[in-house]
């Protein structure tokens, strides 16, 4: 059977090549990073040769990168350093933010109609309250591609003595993701959305002291306990030292055909965030009517793997929570697609989605009504 | 910390030196397992949460096919078992989680003085929180009193906690008998199996386990996966740690890493088919490798019970050397002093001090782990190796001499300085 044409690339990516080499090769060899014998220390340094190359391509200090089993991890635990400051998240944040952030009471920013998050409502909420905050701020979203000010932002957290957490999982390996241009106190970044293995992350700091989550043994400074993934953060590592940003600029091209293409043949179609600057290679939209989930399989049918929102809702398909942070109501919120392309998709596969999309969409198929 | 080193010695292409005896800190991936992994990094990578396209289809499954491998071991239904990046994250969600969530009713956690560094350390933090801990002692064999558990159970205890195998002396703890007084008295039950899973049979039913950790590069798995086992009936609940997307029933969210969740899976089938004969084979190494140190080396002591106690560990200590001396003279044996988080200080073990071993001998211990990939060539190789440094190195110590002479260390007194 032939493999359907992957368009996902934002829930999670194929391992490059070369990263599933390092990983293998890593697999094959043995040794806990903490054994002083021959084996642990090539452990180690596998490890930290990855750690430095990270520390490299994000602009932090070595001992600033924390290891962890991904982005999620990297998220809960950045938030659970807050101490005694009040939160306040963007309203478009992942659930691995927003969800601990909502229960902990957090303030929420409000997004314009573009996906772009108001830094007005930010300063309000900052001056609302006088305990200090910390700010959790995506860098890209992953529902729309949506970039954020990050930058903005910080300045203006720093400026009532607030600190900023960057969730840039979406970001890294796709645009240039740099700690200090950003003036976050902490990003997140995840392996396995750009071409790493899935089971690596890292929370990064500009100096920040954290403490553990995870309590045992004093690895990664004594900030998170465990044996480390040494295979998978090998194969992070030069994942890392292999992102091309060039051929980003290819992906954009093939993202902007196919949106061109879908505009085009159906005027009604809504892009999310069309107007601003957004990751290359996503595009969120919606042709109103059908419901996410119905187009989904419909082009799963047709060899063709999209999404409806994120992947972590436990296989529910549900409005995404983003677009209707945008404004928009629960019928565009339900008919959203996403569609997530990497560095292996071609003009081919624009040209069998739009042949698929054009079946689908066409006045003889099956119309059934969104879900109320 | 540790210096860098150009050496790579894998198991592979360097089979005889340095010989890997530390089973204990991390076993070499199965080959085995790693072609089972293989596929689910670049051909079928997949998201096993996205639940509407093939991809994720065939993510999902496998993910659960592997569940099923993880509960099939150990006795569980595969709805019991919760994946986490390891038995460090497993242990904290267990004792964290279930203290947490029974807080308002009840504040006691009841755990062993020789548990894992992760146990203690999250033990310690539920102190800081108001929580009460009693530490029960062990005895000079390393196994826990009964006598002193049952005493120690109150109505506010939520949980207890006692390690299935102890990572340093390999010694089996009386599981079921634990398992027996915790149902009876209402408390649950939380075990951290992460050296005792695939090298002895478990049964959470039979045993009345109600939690219990799991590791897969123990287990010649993975490293950064791990399994955590949740009982349902009497059920456990839990406050997750790591929140957000939801996945694992709420317990733990996170993309689930499903070439590692694979390789857990086969780690886990190969254990449950092999143990058996690895045992036994191990055994034979094991008192292959303890009987040619003791037929050439007087004053040398077993810590831990020999008999209650894994096959693929020994732990000795060597009288009238210097430890630094005896890590250093066995450099050709990938061995350690104590458990691997903690080998890079200088202290004495903790675990052999519960066991009332003297400060000396503490120093001087090696943990030796067989393992599935561990020769009788291997085994014949350290026994010599060993021997002739222990021999040199008590041959320019004084104290050696003075015991020779008959003279009974203990009785001098030395001079302070």
């Amino acid at each position: 059977m032939q493999r359907a044409i992957y368009m996902d690339w934002n829930a999670t990516a194929p391992v490059r090549p070369e990263a599933a080499r390092a990983v293998l090769s890593a697999l094959e060899a043995c040794g806990n990073p903490s054994s002083v014998h021959g084996f642990g220390r090539n452990a180690r340094k596998l490890m930290e040769e990855a750690r430095i190359k990270l520390a490299n391509r994000v602009g932090a200090k070595v001992e600033n990168v924390i290891f962890t089993s991904g982005g999620t991890e990297a998220n809960v635990l950045a938030l659970a350093n807050r101490g005694e400051r009040r939160l306040i998240v963007s309203a478009i944040e992942h659930d691995s933010v927003l969800k601990p952030a909502l229960a902990a009471g957090a303030a929420v920013i409000k997004v314009d109609r573009n996906g772009v998050v108001d830094l007005d409502h930010l300063r309000i909420l900052l001056q609302q309250d006088a305990r200090p905050a910390l700010v959790a701020l995506m860098l890209a979203n992953n529902e729309t591609g949506v970039l954020q000010p990050v930058a903005a932002a910080a300045e203006i957290a720093h400026e009532h003595g607030a600190l900023l957490h960057c969730d840039a999982a979406q970001a890294l390996g796709r645009i240039n993701v740099d700690l200090g241009v950003l003036g976050a106190d902490s990003l997140t970044v995840s392996g396995h959305k750009f071409g790493a293995p899935q089971g690596v992350g890292a929370l990064v700091t500009n100096g920040t002291p954290v403490s553990a989550l995870l309590l045992g043994g004093g690895q990664e400074r004594s900030r998170r306990a465990g044996t480390e993934n040494v295979p998978a953060i090998a194969g992070f590592g030069i994942a890392v030292a292999t992102i091309d940003l060039a051929a980003s600029a290819n992906v954009t091209h093939l993202r902007d055909a196919l949106e061109h293409r879908l505009v085009d043949w159906d005027p009604a179609v809504t892009v999310f965030g069309r107007d601003v600057a957004r990751l290359p290679n996503t595009l969120c939209f919606t042709a109103g009517v059908k419901s996410a989930e119905t187009l989904v399989m419909a082009l799963d049918l047709a060899g063709i793997a999209v999404s409806a929102g994120s992947a972590c809702s436990s296989g529910k398909v549900r409005p995404s929570h983003v677009v209707t942070a945008m404004g928009f109501d629960a019928a565009r919120a339900g008919t959203a697609l996403r569609v997530s392309l990497g560095e292996t998709n071609t003009e081919s596969d624009i040209d069998a989605f739009m042949v698929a999309w054009k079946r689908i969409q066409a006045p003889t198929a099956t119309q059934i009504q969104p879900a109320a | 910390m540790n210096s860098m080193n150009n050496s790579s010695p894998t198991l592979e292409n360097r089979p005889k030196l340095p010989v890997y005896l530390d089973y204990q800190a991390t076993t070499p991936c199965d080959p085995r397992v790693v072609q089972a992994m293989l596929p689910y990094f670049t051909e079928k990578f997949g998201n096993p949460h996205s639940r509407n396209h093939s991809y994720g289809w065939e993510s999902e499954e496998a993910v659960e096919k592997a569940r099923k491998q993880v509960a099939d071991l150990i006795g569980a239904d595969e709805k019991e078992i919760i994946f986490t990046s390891g038995a460090t994250e497993s242990n904290n969600l267990a004792l964290k989680g279930v203290a947490h969530f029974y807080k308002d009713r009840k504040d006691h956690i009841i755990t062993v003085a020789t548990e894992h560094k992760c146990v203690l350390d999250s033990c310690r933090h539920l102190e800081l929180e108001g929580f009460k801990v009693t530490y029960l002692p062990v005895q000079q064999n390393g196994l826990v009193d009964l006598e002193q558990l049952k005493a120690a159970i109150t109505d506010k205890t939520s949980i207890v906690s006692i390690m299935s195998v102890n990572n340093e002396i390999g010694v089996i703890q009386p599981i079921a008998e634990i398992g027996a007084i915790c149902r009876e008295r209402g408390v649950f039950f939380h075990t951290d199996a992460a050296q005792a899973a695939g090298k002895i049979p478990l049964d959470v039913n039979a045993m009345k386990i109600d939690l219990m950790s799991i590791s897969g590069h123990k287990i010649y798995g993975p490293k950064g996966i791990g399994a955590l086992f949740v009982r349902r009936k009497p059920r456990v609940r839990m406050e997750a740690m790591i929140h957000g997307g939801g996945q694992e029933r709420g317990f733990r969210s996170g993309t689930l890493p499903t070439p590692l969740i694979v390789g857990l899976g086969e780690a886990c089938a190969i254990a449950q088919k092999e143990m058996g004969a690895e045992a036994e084979r191990l055994k034979g190494l094991r008192d292959r490798l303890f009987n040619g140190l003791k037929a050439k080396l007087p004053d040398i002591y077993l810590n831990g019970d020999l008999d209650r106690r894994i096959p693929g560990n020994l732990n000795v200590s060597f009288a009238y050397v210097e430890g630094e001396g005896l890590m250093m003279g066995v450099k050709d044996l990938a061995v350690s002093s104590g458990s691997a988080c903690t080998s890079a200080s200088l202290e004495p073990s903790y675990v052999l001090r519960a066991l009332g071993v003297e400060e000396e001998l503490a120093h001087t211990s090696l943990r030796l782990g067989l393992g599935r990939f561990s020769t009788e060539q291997d085994v014949d190789y350290a026994v010599e190796h060993i021997v002739e440094a222990v021999t040199r190195l008590r041959a320019m110590s004084p104290l050696w001499e003075m015991a020779q002479e008959g003279i009974d260390i203990k009785s001098i007194e030395w001079a302070d300085h």
